[in-house]
């Protein structure tokens, strides 16, 4: 089941808005897709990325895959359990988060809700 | 399953070839090519991807289960994308001699022999494996996506031989059941014996009532059997061996593990180890090459010193590797990787990197992965060797 809580970007990442903070994410049909997980990188606190900017990267064993912030921000965290155990993001794609960022701008009309989302991924096939 | 580009902007390895399709319903679509065991593996959920134009699982459940699998029980895999080349005649062995750099003097009947098929200048046509029937009938089983190539190439070495060929590719299933318990598991469904030593077949064995070639061979490191079958009796091969190796954890595994598991035990894959301007020289594999030969195709070039050298490095920063990566030691680009990939038997990542001679035993090596240096040291091949 997709999360309600939550939007989502045509490139299977979900955004989950708190206040003026951002965790980004990926879905379980982007870690499915994927396959096991082995490697992650993510950037440090700190950087800056607009909206759309490759923020990090997630490896499979067979694939590298770029991960793009739908919002433009500042990373005030990063999720430090993935360096050890990237295979969190398999077992709970939206249970863990890859990066926190303080937005700076969001345009929602780019995001898809749940539903429109799960619509996305069964009209893609 | 589905894929979408833009999951997958840099494909590393052998699937910068293999365009990752949406459905399986497009590979259907695309003119993929099918084995015998396409709907096998749609009915056992295989992740299906093109790999050199045919359409083959990348990984059923996933490839770090799978390559476990393999390394502590068994596993079962679908080859029959091999091709199978037939050569038989009176100069059948003279012919080969000629073709191959192996020397085949002392093959028996029943018995298997690794080569490489080389170009004039040393480079690689193809790394094979030929299974001498007798004095007159040889199989040589080529890689996949070279069998066209390969068969064009041997059928113009032909002059002057009194030996034909046959490319029997589409005839045969071939299925590989690879891991410690792999004898077990398969010989209470044949009606003999198996071959007892590696590198040996028995040339017809009744498997689960289908008759079938099976060698003591193997593409992963570990004990294991490939089986040659007709190709409409793949499919109920493939579920009698799953249905026999079931309980004791036998699982079917798909192109991904194929290739984790060949890359720790480092073996050679056509296309990254080996290629048209890779000789198998460099690629380490003098055991192959046996120059006291009086002659075969690229005997004067092989040898020459081999200006390049594979290596073995093993990840000490953190990262993954790929193919295509530039090794760099003390300040200077020295080569580039041919594979790389993690170790899931060993931990940590590894690589496989084709660099100068003379800087093939460094002290310290580094790897450049999306713009960073990444540092390496050397590591012994074969970085996974089963105990004995």
């Amino acid at each position: 089941m997709t999360p309600n809580d939550r939007k989502y970007s045509k490139e299977h990442e979900w955004i989950l808005v708190e206040g003026g903070l951002a965790k980004i994410g990926i879905t379980d049909h982007a870690q499915d897709a994927l396959g096991d997980i082995v490697f992650v990188e993510l950037p440090a606190v700190g950087d800056s990325f607009a909206a759309g900017d490759s923020f990090g990267v997630v490896e499979s064993v067979k694939a590298v895959s770029n991960i793009y912030t739908p919002v433009a921000g500042e990373v005030v965290a990063i999720n430090e359990a993935l360096e050890g155990e990237p295979e969190l993001i398999n077992t709970a794609p939206y249970e863990n988060f890859l990066v926190q960022l303080k937005i700076e701008s969001l345009d929602e009309s780019a995001l898809l809700c749940a539903e429109e989302y799960e619509a996305f991924v069964t009209q893609e096939a | 399953m589905y894929y979408t580009d833009t999951m997958f902007p840099y494909l590393p390895s052998f699937w910068q070839g293999a365009q990752i399709n949406r459905t399986w319903e497009d590979l259907y679509m695309q003119d993929c090519k099918h084995t015998p065991l396409y709907e096998t593996h749609l009915r056992l959920g295989g992740k299906m991807v093109d790999f050199g134009g045919w359409a083959l699982p990348v990984q059923y459940s996933s490839i770090l289960e799978e390559h476990k699998a393999v390394r502590e029980r068994a596993g079962l895999f679908d080859v029959s994308h091999m091709g199978e080349v037939f050569v038989e005649g009176p100069g059948a062995f003279s012919y080969l001699q000629n073709l191959l750099t192996n020397d085949l003097t002392t093959l028996q009947p029943c018995r298997c022999r690794y080569a490489a098929m080389c170009y004039a200048d040393g480079g690689t046509v193809d790394d094979v494996l030929i299974y001498m029937f007798n004095e007159e009938k040889y199989l040589v089983v080529v890689n996949a996506g070279n069998t066209d190539k390969d068969f064009t190439w041997m059928l113009a070495q032909l002059e002057g031989y009194e030996a034909t060929l046959k490319n029997d590719s589409a005839a045969y299933a071939q299925l590989a059941l690879q891991g410690p318990l792999a004898e077990s598991m398969l010989a209470p469904l044949c009606g003999g014996e198996l071959p007892e030593k590696n590198y040996t077949f028995v040339p017809e064995l009744e498997v689960a009532g289908i008759r079938a070639i099976v060698s003591r061979t193997g593409y992963t490191g570990e004990d294991g059997f490939e089986v040659y079958c007709a190709a409409a009796d793949g499919p109920k091969l493939h579920e009698a061996l799953l249905q026999a190796g079931a309980s004791d954890g036998l699982l079917p595994c798909g192109l991904g593990a194929r290739d984790t598991l060949r890359f720790e035990a480092s073996m050679p894959l056509y296309g990254h180890e080996l290629t048209r301007e890779i000789t198998p020289r460099e690629a380490g594999l003098d055991f192959a090459i046996k120059l006291n030969k009086p002659a075969f195709i690229g005997k004067e070039a092989l040898a020459e010193l081999p200006r390049r050298k594979r290596i073995g490095l093993k990840l000490i920063d953190r990262g993954i590797a790929r193919e295509g990566a530039e090794v760099m030691t003390s300040g200077r680009v020295v080569g580039f990787t041919t594979s790389g990939s993690p170790a899931p038997t060993l931990g940590g990542n590894f690589a496989m990197a084709l660099v100068d001679a003379d800087a093939a035993n460094a002290e310290q090596y580094s790897i450049m992965v999306r713009g960073r240096a990444l540092e390496a040291e050397l590591a012994p091949m074969p970085f996974y060797k089963r105990a004995k």
